[in-house]
């Protein structure tokens, strides 16, 4: 959009989401009733190309046997990858997030402070579209007016909840995710993110029209033909497109960067995985963003940019657990469509900073709560395992039971920090390859005290609210050994080239640019010094929006 | 059924009375390959899907007679909605039983046995074929398979089936355009703006 031109490559297939979305489809219309599958973990209709946990062809490996301390690693080989697919939930990282070591002695501070990457958030925001409110939360920043579009109304769940979490001092807002509840405003964005570029102002302006407003039907995780909520296939490809400037190749395995004779980064080598021929493309800068691991393998199958040693160390996950039950309140409701906007109208940020700090909880950092209930598109867990309830029926009280418990359900998600360790990182396995021959990434992965801690913390809370709610469960709280999700599992890994001020203990500098080859950037996750309970999405657009204006401002000044 | 299938079906009944053996026979279904492929991870989701499609379908013509015996037994027509067989139910637990994935294919191995069970106890206690016997006496034995937690040690696996055949059997009717206005969801609609709970329910649940 401003002026550079741009080879993207692509491992996977290219993707059209204006005719390849399933956007009404119900579940009777799919194989299974539209239940997960290895081939489809998520489910029949979800975005997802050939991904998973596990792909075809494609392994990687873990040096202990020990379930807990293994890692599994999501991907999706699709042009726009998980964007497609992902739950849109889009928090800043706040203040505190930037400074974690300074605040309470444990992993790293990052080379910057909230106020760096603010303007950046702004733009993102705007640029993509998120919903939220302004809630004054500590450690939960604000947006500046403008630029948040209007949060949808709750659910009677999201309300009932709210109500009762209140009496446990667990707080409720209006969540945040990239969902168009209105069109983006055309006339008033293009000139606050493209100031002074009127030829992106027009085609941004255009493309900003194209985008319709959620109409309150399908899940997002689908993606969207109408491109009402953000995948980048639908947001960012189509007006770089537009300019002339992008050119794309799909089915592009990249093995590795090539090297030039001054050191620095020549292009890279790609595998077509179609012909499975090999290509080389040249380039004045290279810039990784494969996701954080994929670009990690790059690097360290490339053997460039470690004079640190930190490429690969540092990788990091969500503490995942999660609880749920059944609320009588919410039995036999008035019919009505809580499809809504698919998930997150309210949301809990974290809320005991101050009794954490004081040394009152035991671990060190915090995790906000996704919950819901609703009366959603059925699928196969509905009216299953009624049992604990009705003990067991079948014929037309059954029937009845379906109908009263429909839409009482309800289930909280804890999503937390975990501090980067020692023990979590990912090397080359000496021995493995995938089937271009690609030497493949070998896991090591052991959750601390804190992790374990929070997790158990969780499954307490979210208990307690039930409890407030006058809700049932099925089982007690479990340890937080038992509780904590595998590592992988809830797909928010990051770190394993950490950015930093110091270049024997940091892969690259606050622009994502590795320190021992100038014109190699990374702008995925891999650079996060820490892995706020805050979904790192947006963190890592508002990073690499940073990471570009800077590449930018280095060729103008022609020192790249 | 005709007369050759319905006795190899009730000599496979019979035997697995006999041994009390909870195996699947043959007479239930055809085997599954241990080499049949799923639908791949790029299916093409614009197109119909039909059970049968993505891999074949397996339980035998006596199966599917007990399957749809025992999944009306449960979702029985009602004012509300028609029968779970006459919604596609027994062609959607077929493909279930009948998918590739680790999943499915443990679900068949309980409801397979569990299939061959239900003939074998009607035969037992009536003389005739699941299908054959009375609305009261199939309630007769699904009184006894019901509740997971209150059945007898004999009828102890007979639960656990019943159990998983009445979770497929739900969610295959409520999945269903009919089941879904039947439970009561009405969305998958568009709307120009979401307007949230009406204020019934707000009151109903103390919040207006």
């Amino acid at each position: 959009m401003e002026g550079a031109r741009v080879l993207m490559l692509e491992a996977g297939r290219n993707y059209t989401p204006a005719t390849e979305t399933p956007m009404m489809q119900v579940n009777s219309q799919g194989p299974l009733r539209g239940s997960g599958t290895p081939e489809k973990p998520f489910g029949f209709w979800d975005a997802t190309i050939d991904g998973g946990w596990q792909v075809p062809g494609e392994p990687y490996s873990s040096a202990s046997d020990d379930p807990a301390r293994q890692f599994v690693w999501w991907r999706a080989r699709m042009l726009g990858g998980r964007t497609n697919h992902w739950g849109r939930i889009s928090l800043r990282n706040g203040p505190y997030d930037f400074k974690p070591h300074s605040r309470d002695g444990l992993g790293f501070d990052w080379p910057m402070s909230y106020e760096d990457l603010a303007p950046y958030y702004d733009k993102v925001e705007m640029l993509i579209g998120v919903y939220g409110e302004n809630d004054d939360m500590e450690n939960t920043p604000n947006s500046p007016a403008g630029v948040l579009l209007p949060a949808p109304k709750p659910l009677v769940s999201d309300l009932y909840f709210k109500k009762h979490a209140a009496k446990l001092g667990v707080p409720a807002i209006a969540g945040h995710r990239a969902v168009l509840t209105t069109q983006l405003d055309h006339t008033r964005l293009p000139k606050l993110l493209h100031p002074g570029n009127a030829k992106a102002q027009k085609i941004l302006a255009a493309d900003m029209q194209k985008r319709a407003a959620c109409f309150f039907a399908t899940p997002c995780g689908r993606g969207c033909s109408i491109r009402a909520n953000y995948q980048s296939t639908t947001v960012h490809l189509p007006p770089a497109l537009d300019t002339g400037n992008l050119d794309i190749v799909t089915d592009a395995m990249v093995r590795a960067i090539t090297k030039r004779a001054d050191g620095s980064a020549e292009g890279v080598v790609y595998i077509d995985r179609k012909t499975g021929a090999e290509h080389r493309v040249k380039a004045r800068i290279v810039v990784l963003a494969a996701s954080a691991l994929e670009s990690v393998r790059i690097m360290l199958n490339s053997g460039v940019a470690n004079s640190s040693g930190k490429v690969g160390k540092y990788i990091m996950d969500t503490v995942g657990a999660g609880f749920g039950g059944q609320v009588p309140v919410l039995e036999n409701m008035p019919l009505h469509n809580e499809d809504g906007v698919d998930g997150l109208h309210l949301y809990t940020p974290w809320w005991l900073y101050k009794e954490q700090l004081a040394g009152k909880l035991g671990f060190a950092r915090g995790y906000h709560i996704e919950f819901g209930g609703g009366r959603d598109m059925p699928n196969m867990g509905t009216a299953m395992g009624l049992e604990w309830l009705n003990g067991g029926n079948y014929g037309k009280k059954f029937k009845e039971d379906a109908r009263r418990y429909y839409g009482s359900f309800f289930y909280m998600s804890g999503r937390g920090e975990m501090i980067p360790n020692d023990d979590c990182y990912a090397e080359i396995d000496p021995n493995l390859k995938d089937k271009f021959g690609i030497p493949v990434l070998r896991f090591h992965w052991k959750w601390s005290p804190h992790e374990i801690g929070q997790a158990a913390h969780m499954e307490k809370t979210f208990k307690d609210v039930l409890d407030a709610m006058g809700g049932r469960y099925s089982r007690q709280p479990q340890s937080g050994e038992k509780a904590i999700k595998q590592g992988g599992i809830i797909i928010h890994e990051v770190g394993g080239a950490m950015m930093g001020n110091d270049p024997t203990k940091s892969v690259t500098n606050s622009y994502g640019q590795c320190w021992d080859m100038k014109n190699l950037f990374i702008t995925d996750g891999a650079t996060l010094c820490s892995n706020a309970d805050k979904n790192p999405t947006l963190t890592i657009m508002a990073l690499a929006w940073r990471a570009s204006d800077h590449m930018l401002n280095l060729m103008k000044r022609k020192e790249l | 059924m005709d007369r050759r299938t319905s006795i190899k079906w009730m000599m496979a009944v019979a035997a697995a009375m006999q041994s009390l053996q909870l195996q699947a026979g043959d007479a239930a279904a055809r085997d599954v390959s241990a080499s049949q492929a799923g639908y791949g991870s790029d299916p093409n989701l614009m197109k119909e899907w039909h059970p049968g499609g993505p891999w074949p379908l397996t339980l035998s013509e006596n199966a599917r007679l007990t399957t749809a015996a025992l999944c009306d037994l449960i979702i029985p027509a009602d004012d509300m909605s028609p029968a779970a067989s006459a919604v596609g139910v027994v062609d959607f637990i077929d493909e279930w039983v009948s998918a590739p994935y680790p999943q499915q294919r443990a679900d068949r191995e309980v409801i397979l046995p569990g299939l061959i069970w239900i003939e074998a106890e009607a035969l037992k206690r009536f003389g005739k074929a699941f299908p054959a016997v009375s609305d009261a006496q199939r309630a007769a034995i699904a009184d006894d398979i019901c509740a997971p937690a209150k059945a007898t040690a004999e009828f102890a696996s007979a639960a656990k089936f019943f159990a998983k055949f009445r979770d497929l059997t739900a969610g295959g009717f409520y999945t269903t355009p009919v089941g879904m206005k039947d439970i009561g969801y009405t969305g998958n609609v568009p709307h120009t703006k979401f307007e949230g709970p009406p204020l019934e329910a707000l009151k109903k649940a103390g919040l207006a």
